[in-house]
């Protein structure tokens, strides 16, 4: 510790012992205790503690009978902790029997103070931090610690009890430390007493009827075999499962979740050989045992496991699919080929989940269809994967949701009414269906017609377009759920097989194209701002993909949606205008963009897409279609769009001045990333290193650097540079350093060459206007450049010690421990004098 | 009490309720359906109307083809429209002594009844009501009136010949009951009969029932109607509406503890929701008129109009449609824009508080004043020199038969730019659009119909449950076309009653009570006694007097002394002949209690007996009988008066007398 911190300490810590001069920031305390944990980390708490007496005093301190605010003592519990945790200052608090008096029962343990939860909260974490050595454990078996955390377990307070069950968890680990090591094949009997009488909680407690305590054990191990993979824990496990196997006698079976959260964790458990402590046919009976609702996230667990036997595999996966088969089912539809499917079906209990409320079914179907979601990519995931069934599957969901399905069933017909109009579930299987799009299973690579060779065959296939189109279409699908049926659409759309060689879609994608062109016309028109927005972006997806191919574009082009989308550019949402400037930049990079004849002005030249854009840049009053305008911007340079490769310098100049002056920061940094791309090209012909860089069609500039830099002046790239490297927004003063670091870089070896400028502003000006704008006085420009003058304030400006300062945090000044304990020390003060003022 | 149901059309009813002594006919809707039959009338001489070749039949004969003509493999009569009235056989309609209107919509048939049945009773309707019910009835006069035809087709009504005719009219109903539309001085006269009230108010008929509208929150003024005596209760749901339009809401309050609650005028449409097509109609609109096309709305002059309009109102900046005219085309659309803003009280609480602020309620006052919104009487006029295209046209008659909408089907119907948008629910759009096949312009059918739907009714009965539902029989099975659809029915229990055209039904519930008010100095001199506790009971005598279904208790003119005998007393006068009464006995016999007082009486050897109904009383030594049950108490003995009033004495002594 720095001797000006030592110097605070004392009055840092007699305000804290003062209960007359309360700390009014708890994160403070945090602070200081964070501070605390890095100097032990670093050194010797024994001897912190000797040259910093004012600490012991303050812990003695507060243990006298008085008004100490919670926060302090909560503070002073978990200081100990810190301080105990190192063996030699263990025993030195010890000797003074500091230690029991702060956690025995003289202590808070049994004062007023203790219904306060942050205390009970910092004395778990102050026996957490203390419990790290043997002499520890003794500590805890004197002072009885191990009952009071046991009763802690059902704490009011979440965080403690939470808190209560890691510490338990903690202890039985530290006290099977030392002698598993020796003893690789320990039998339970010779455990360590504290271990012994943990376990012996655990079963006590699943012995129990009361729910609460059996979740509380069960949360212990499933913790302990989430975090300690010694061969102890086999041990545990042998003994303690047949008492796990009795909760699933018991009907209904208690804490659930906490039970399958158990399993799954000693299934992973990298310490335990699953085949031989039973835990394979715990697993199967519990998958056999619990509610439909409760065993889907069991199946799941164990299809994700990497090894575990086939049986189980397959036991898990048809309970997995058991809700779906059903509705298949209800539906009068063939589940399938599959056997899996087949055999899920039929399960009465499934049936009843489904249909006892709404709630409960629409729960069970997104549930399934998001575990079904996350197991499909997985490499583990069953074999054969019943790909058609699961397709009709979620169909037959989406029909029933709309009401277009026609069940023959009194069950079927039941789940369509619950069904009906059911947002939720229509979400959660249009995003499954997507997932299924990317099926590259068994029907991969099958001979035969076109959609049958990706995700299923023809029919299927043809089904999943016809509902898919049918939700895009239906005036009652909600925004959201329309959102998620165009991402869907455009995942099959991807997944249409491409003929070799040729990247468009193929002809019966190009048919679902053509349909889907007029509803998309149509959403782009909708009152609804969310639909328009996911109508456009939509279509950027797809021009991204498909924008040079011919049966594509022609499709386009052949529609009303190039027009619709440029009247979008003056939607009254801004959000919408954003995409719309998106989409618009990309259709015209791809050529698709076709000025338009207006109605008032038949015959009449339209103004080009880039004049809009630049009107949008400097007039919009919102944020995200400048962003999206600059980004076009960025992009068309990058590509050499013809609009800009037309006159860059005046197109750079013109879009340089407006971003300047943009208040979005956002629009400044993008305009130094594009400011980045111009200098790039500029000077990329300037310095070709690689012989293999494409050359762009630019005017290449190759000659001296003076000459190289003349375009960069004359667009006043570098007034905008260095006005961004004084931006009161951090990331656009960073982007603008990086720039002009790289600028420098480029331009170190061949500096020599130039001259002294004639005209314009010479370099000290430069720097004292530079100077004045750091100072925040950004009025004044700088006025036309030379590159000599420019290279000269480059070398003369310290970018790298401005980097420095702003890869700093911006409190980096004030984070020091001294002004922590200033700071605490102020605040203290500053109460002092209101109170003298009340009086 | 019985319901005779004179429409089968659901929400275009027209029932007549005879509840106590009186007649009550409820709505009186007008279907106008079959006008869908007949060819439409164009605004100005149609060469292609007018060419359509006649129809004949298979074998060639062709004395129809003057009357019937073909297009597109439809055949339509070439005459005067003509609309199916309510059944007027079934009970004789000059009996009716009133007709409950609850909306606008449910009154076209009005001026049928109240005009040539011999009617004479008063029509109670809400104000809003009455005066768009006339702008439609005006409106509807006017279209057909305007187009003159020489032509009146009735051949082919011959059921004979009727028989041999293609689909829908071989199919059609009563067509020879089907009549003209009537004229403007039958309008005015039907309208004369009704008596304007106001939403809570209570109308006495003859003091037998009492009949209050309440607000359904589907259309201006319109109402639902609760139907009361002072012990049983009829609530006539027609045409309500829970969403949140331009009407005041629904009362659902009032329309608790009813014993019938007789539920008409769902939404024709129940799977389409009124926001979803309102976001449709929307869409397509500014997708046709962005590509230069015009539209067409086929409309009412009221009603849902104005929700579009404000929802135009709302879109039409956002969508850069600032430029495009809004044509509204109707004999009435100057007063049906603006009785819908002095109409503030009949509004919802939005639209009621802008009118203080003051504001018009709705917002297409100011598309009028901004020149967005222009209206006109017909297409002749102003209209002529003001058209300018693509714009947006609203104008009648949704069934396209007659109107100005007739011109501009002719108009744009060739071009594919051109988009007509339904969104009346009355007329299915394709029959609608068959006599001017083939199209070439976009078709999009956006029903909009606020009426509640399934669902809200079923939420709707929970909340109300009433002890019977009496409902149009398509209500009570899903719609053909959508068996599977268990939803789209009405589900309640006790299942709902179905009526249809033609049945009369007798509502499952007696009267049991009658209120009759007790005279103050009779109740004055009534003695109550506590037979329970809270329960207290007194004899009455008294005459009891009933006029114009009250019924009152007077009481009886004192005795007279006699005079003489000299004046023969007229018979009127006489006084009922008042016996001394016997008292009125009320209690229990506790079996072992009375055993023990006849033991104690001297009775022995007594066997007591349970019966199914109470028990029996054996004096064997007596040979007597004493039969204790509920509500009776015999004695039998063989002839010993002595023994049977000992007894009897023995048996009151546990009853209560007065």
């Amino acid at each position: 510790m720095d001797p000006e911190c030592s110097q605070l300490l004392p009055a840092l810590c007699a305000v804290l012992a003062d209960p007359r001069q309360p700390v009014a920031d708890d994160t403070c305390l945090e602070k200081l205790l964070d501070w605390f944990k890095t100097i032990t980390k670093a050194g010797s708490s024994l001897l912190l503690l000797q040259e910093n007496p004012c600490l012991v005093e303050l812990l003695c301190h507060v243990l006298k009978p008085q008004d100490l605010s919670s926060r302090v003592l909560s503070f002073s519990l978990r200081l100990a902790g810190v301080f105990a945790a190192q063996e030699d200052c263990f025993q030195y608090l010890q000797q003074g029997e500091l230690l029991p008096r702060l956690f025995g029962e003289p202590g808070p343990l049994g004062g007023a103070a203790w219904t306060a939860p942050s205390v009970r909260s910092g004395w778990i974490q102050g026996l957490r931090s203390l419990a790290q050595h043997p002499s520890a454990l003794h500590f805890l078996a004197d002072c009885g610690a191990v009952d009071t955390i046991f009763s802690l377990q059902g704490d009011s307070s979440l965080f403690v009890a939470s808190a209560a069950g890691q510490l338990l968890v903690h202890i039985l680990g530290l006290s099977m430390q030392g002698l598993a090591e020796g003893h690789p094949s320990l039998q339970a009997g010779d455990w360590p007493v504290c271990a012994q009488k943990i376990v012996g909680h655990i079963e006590e407690s699943l012995h129990s009827t009361a729910v609460p305590q059996i979740t509380q054990a069960l949360n212990v191990l499933t913790t302990t075999f989430g975090h300690c993979h010694d061969p102890w824990t086999q041990v545990l496990w042998v003994r303690l499962s047949p008492l796990v196997g009795s909760l699933l006698e018991k009907d209904p079976v208690p804490a659930a979740h906490s039970l399958v959260d158990l399993l799954l964790s000693v299934a992973r458990s990298p310490g335990l050989s699953s085949s031989s402590c039973g835990l394979w046919e715990t697993l199967a009976q519990t998958l056999n045992h619990l509610s439909p609702t409760q065993a889907g996230p069991l199946a799941l667990g164990i299809l994700k496991l990497q090894d575990c036997p086939q049986v189980l595999r397959a036991q898990a996966f048809v309970i997995l699919l058991q809700p779906l088969a059903c509705v298949l089912k209800a539906t009068g539809q063939d589940p399938g080929p599959s056997d899996v499917l087949d055999s899920a079906t039929g399960d009465s209990l499934t049936v009843d989940a489904l249909l006892s409320s709404k709630a409960a079914c629409v729960g069970l179907l997104c549930r399934t269809l998001a575990h079904l979601e996350l197991l499909q990519p997985l490499p583990q995931r069953p074999c054969p994967w019943p790909q058609e069934p699961l397709l009709g599957a979620a169909v037959t969901l989406l029909q029933l949701c709309r009401g277009s399905a026609s069940p023959a069933s009194d069950v079927g017909r039941h789940l369509c009414a619950l069904l009906l109009g059911c947002v939720r579930v229509q979400r959660a299987a249009l995003d499954f269906l997507g997932t299924l799009s990317q099926e590259t299973g068994p029907w991969k690579g099958r001979v035969g017609s076109f959609f049958m060779s990706v995700s299923g065959p023809q029919e299927l296939v043809t089904e999943v377009f016809a509902v898919l189109l049918e939700y895009l279409r239906s005036p009652d699908s909600s925004p959201t759920v329309l959102k998620k049926a165009f991402q869907a659409t455009f995942r099959w759309l991807l997944s249409s097989p491409k003929t070799p060689g040729c990247c468009d879609l193929e002809p019966h994608a190009l048919l679902v194209l053509r349909e889907l062109l007029p509803v998309l016309q149509k959403r782009l028109c909708s009152p609804c701002w969310e639909v328009r927005d996911s109508g456009l972006e939509f279509l950027t997806q797809m021009t991204r993909h498909w924008g040079g191919q011919a049966g594509f574009r022609h499709a386009l082009l052949a529609s009303e949606v190039p027009k619709l989308t440029e009247q979008l550019l003056r939607d009254p949402e801004s959000y919408v205008r954003a995409s719309a400037v998106t989409v618009m930049g990309q259709l015209s990079s791809q050529g698709l963009h076709v000025t338009p004849v207006s109605p008032e002005h038949p015959g009449g030249q339209q103004k080009s897409l880039l004049v809009e854009l630049l009107h949008i840049l400097s007039t919009d009053s919102e944020g995200f279609p400048r962003r999206a305008v600059m980004q076009v911007f960025t992009q068309w340079l990058r590509d050499h769009h013809a609009d800009v490769a037309g006159d860059t310098e005046q197109f750079m100049a013109r879009v340089l001045q407006v971003a300047s002056q943009d208040l979005d920061w956002e629009v400044r940094a993008q305009g130094l990333e594009l400011a980045l791309v111009f200098l790039e090209q500029t000077l990329g012909q300037f310095h070709s290193h690689c012989p293999y860089a494409v050359t762009p069609p630019v005017a290449a500039p190759a000659g001296p650097l003076a000459q190289a830099l003349q375009p960069l002046c004359r667009v006043r790239l570098f007034e905008f540079a260095f006005r961004a490297l004084f931006d009161c927004d951090r990331p656009v003063a960073q982007k603008s350093c990086d720039l002009l670091l790289f600028l420098r870089a480029k331009t170190a070896s061949s500096s020599g060459s130039l001259q002294e400028s004639r005209s314009g502003p010479d370099v000290a000006s430069v720097e004292a206007a530079l100077q004045r704008w750091q100072a925040g006085d950004q009025g004044q420009p700088l006025g036309d450049l030379e590159p000599e003058v420019v290279l000269a304030v480059l070398r003369s400006v310290d970018l790298e010690g401005l980097r420095g300062a702003l890869a700093e945090g911006s409190d980096h000044m004030e984070k020091s421990p001294q002004s922590l304990l200033q700071d605490m020390l102020a605040t203290v003060g500053v109460l002092g004098e209101n109170e003298a003022d009340c009086y | 009490m019985k319901l005779y149901c004179l429409s089968g059309h659901p929400t275009l009813p027209c029932n007549v309720l005879k509840f106590k002594s009186t007649t009550i006919m409820l709505d009186c809707g007008l279907d106008m359906t079959s006008t869908l039959n007949f060819l439409p009338l164009p605004l100005v001489q149609s060469p292609r109307l007018s060419n359509l070749p006649g129809w004949s039949l298979k074998d060639g004969n062709a004395f129809l083809d003057k009357e019937l003509k073909e297009c597109s493999g439809h055949v339509f009569v070439d005459s005067v429209p003509e609309f199916c009235l309510p059944e007027t056989e079934l009970i004789d309609l000059s009996t009716v002594d009133v007709i409950l209107i609850s909306n606008y919509h449910c009154m076209m048939a009005l001026p049928y009844i109240t005009e040539h049945t011999g009617f004479t009773g008063t029509v109670y309707a809400t104000e809003p009501t009455v005066q768009i019910g006339r702008l439609l009835m005006e409106e509807l006069v006017n279209f057909i009136e305007r187009v003159p035809k020489a032509q009146s087709a009735s051949l082919w009504k011959n059921k004979d010949i009727q028989r041999l005719l293609p689909s829908p009219l071989k199919d059609a109903v009563e067509v020879s009951t089907w009549r003209r539309c009537y004229t403007m001085q039958e309008v005015n006269s039907a309208l004369s009969k009704i008596q304007l009230v106001g939403y809570s108010q209570k109308i006495e008929l003859f003091g037998a029932v009492q009949v209050t509208p309440l607000s359904s929150g589907y259309a201006l003024g319109s109402s639902n109607w609760i139907i009361q005596s002072h012990y049983e209760k009829v609530s006539y749901v027609s045409g309500s509406s829970l969403l949140t339009t331009h009407p005041q809401p629904m009362d659902q309050a009032s329309l608790k503890n009813s014993d019938v609650l007789i539920l008409t005028g769902l939404t024709q449409i129940p799977t389409a929701n009124p926001d979803g097509m309102v976001g449709e109609f929307c869409s397509n609109l500014a997708l046709t008129v962005r590509n230069g096309g015009n539209v067409l709305v086929p409309c009412y002059p009221s009603g849902v109009i104005y929700d579009l309009l404000e929802c135009l109102y709302q879109y039409i900046d956002s969508a850069g449609l600032s430029n495009i005219p809004f044509y509204f085309i109707s004999p009435v659309a100057n007063s049906s824009l603006e009785f819908s803003q002095i109409f503030a009280e009949w509004l919802c609480h939005n639209k009621q508080t802008k009118v203080y602020l003051p504001e018009p309620p709705f917002p297409h006052a100011e598309l009028i004043q901004t020149n967005k919104l222009k209206h006109y009487p017909s297409l002749h006029g102003d209209f002529s020199s003001d058209f300018r295209q693509p714009c947006v046209v609203f104008t009648g008659h949704p069934s396209l038969r007659f109107g100005d909408v007739v011109h501009f089907m002719e108009l744009w119907g060739k071009s594919s730019l051109n988009t007509v948008i339904f969104t009346e629910p009355d007329f299915s759009y394709l029959e609608a659009l068959a006599p001017y096949q083939p199209l070439a312009m976009k078709c999009i059918y956006c029903p909009i119909d606020t009426r509640l739907n399934f669902i809200q009714v079923s939420k709707l009965l929970k909340e109300v449950q009433p002890l019977h539902v009496v409902c149009p029989e398509q209500y009570t099975q899903p719609p053909p076309a959508q068996s599977h659809r268990m939803d789209l029915m009405i589900d309640c229990q006790p299942p709902a009653m179905s009526y249809r055209r033609a049945e009369v039904l007798a509502l499952p519930f007696k009267r049991r009570y009658e209120k009759i008010e007790i005279m103050p100095e009779l109740a004055d001199a009534l003695v109550p006694m506590e037979i329970k506790p809270g329960i207290s009971l007194a004899t009455v005598s008294a005459v009891l007097h009933t006029k114009d279904n009250k019924h009152i208790l007077q009481p009886p003119p004192r005795p007279t002394q006699p005079t003489g005998g000299k004046k023969r007393k007229r018979a009127s006068d006489d006084i009922p002949d008042c016996k001394v009464l016997k008292p009125l006995l009320s209690g229990s016999i506790p079996v072992e209690q009375f055993v023990q007082t006849l033991e104690k009486h001297g009775f022995s050897d007594i066997k007591v007996e349970d019966t199914a109904k109470g028990h029996i009383v054996l004096l064997q030594e007596a040979e007597t009988l004493i039969q204790i049950e509920e509500d009776s108490t015999h004695i039998i003995c063989d002839n010993d008066e002595m023994l049977r009033v000992r007894l009897r004495d023995l048996v009151l002594k546990f009853l209560q007398k007065f």
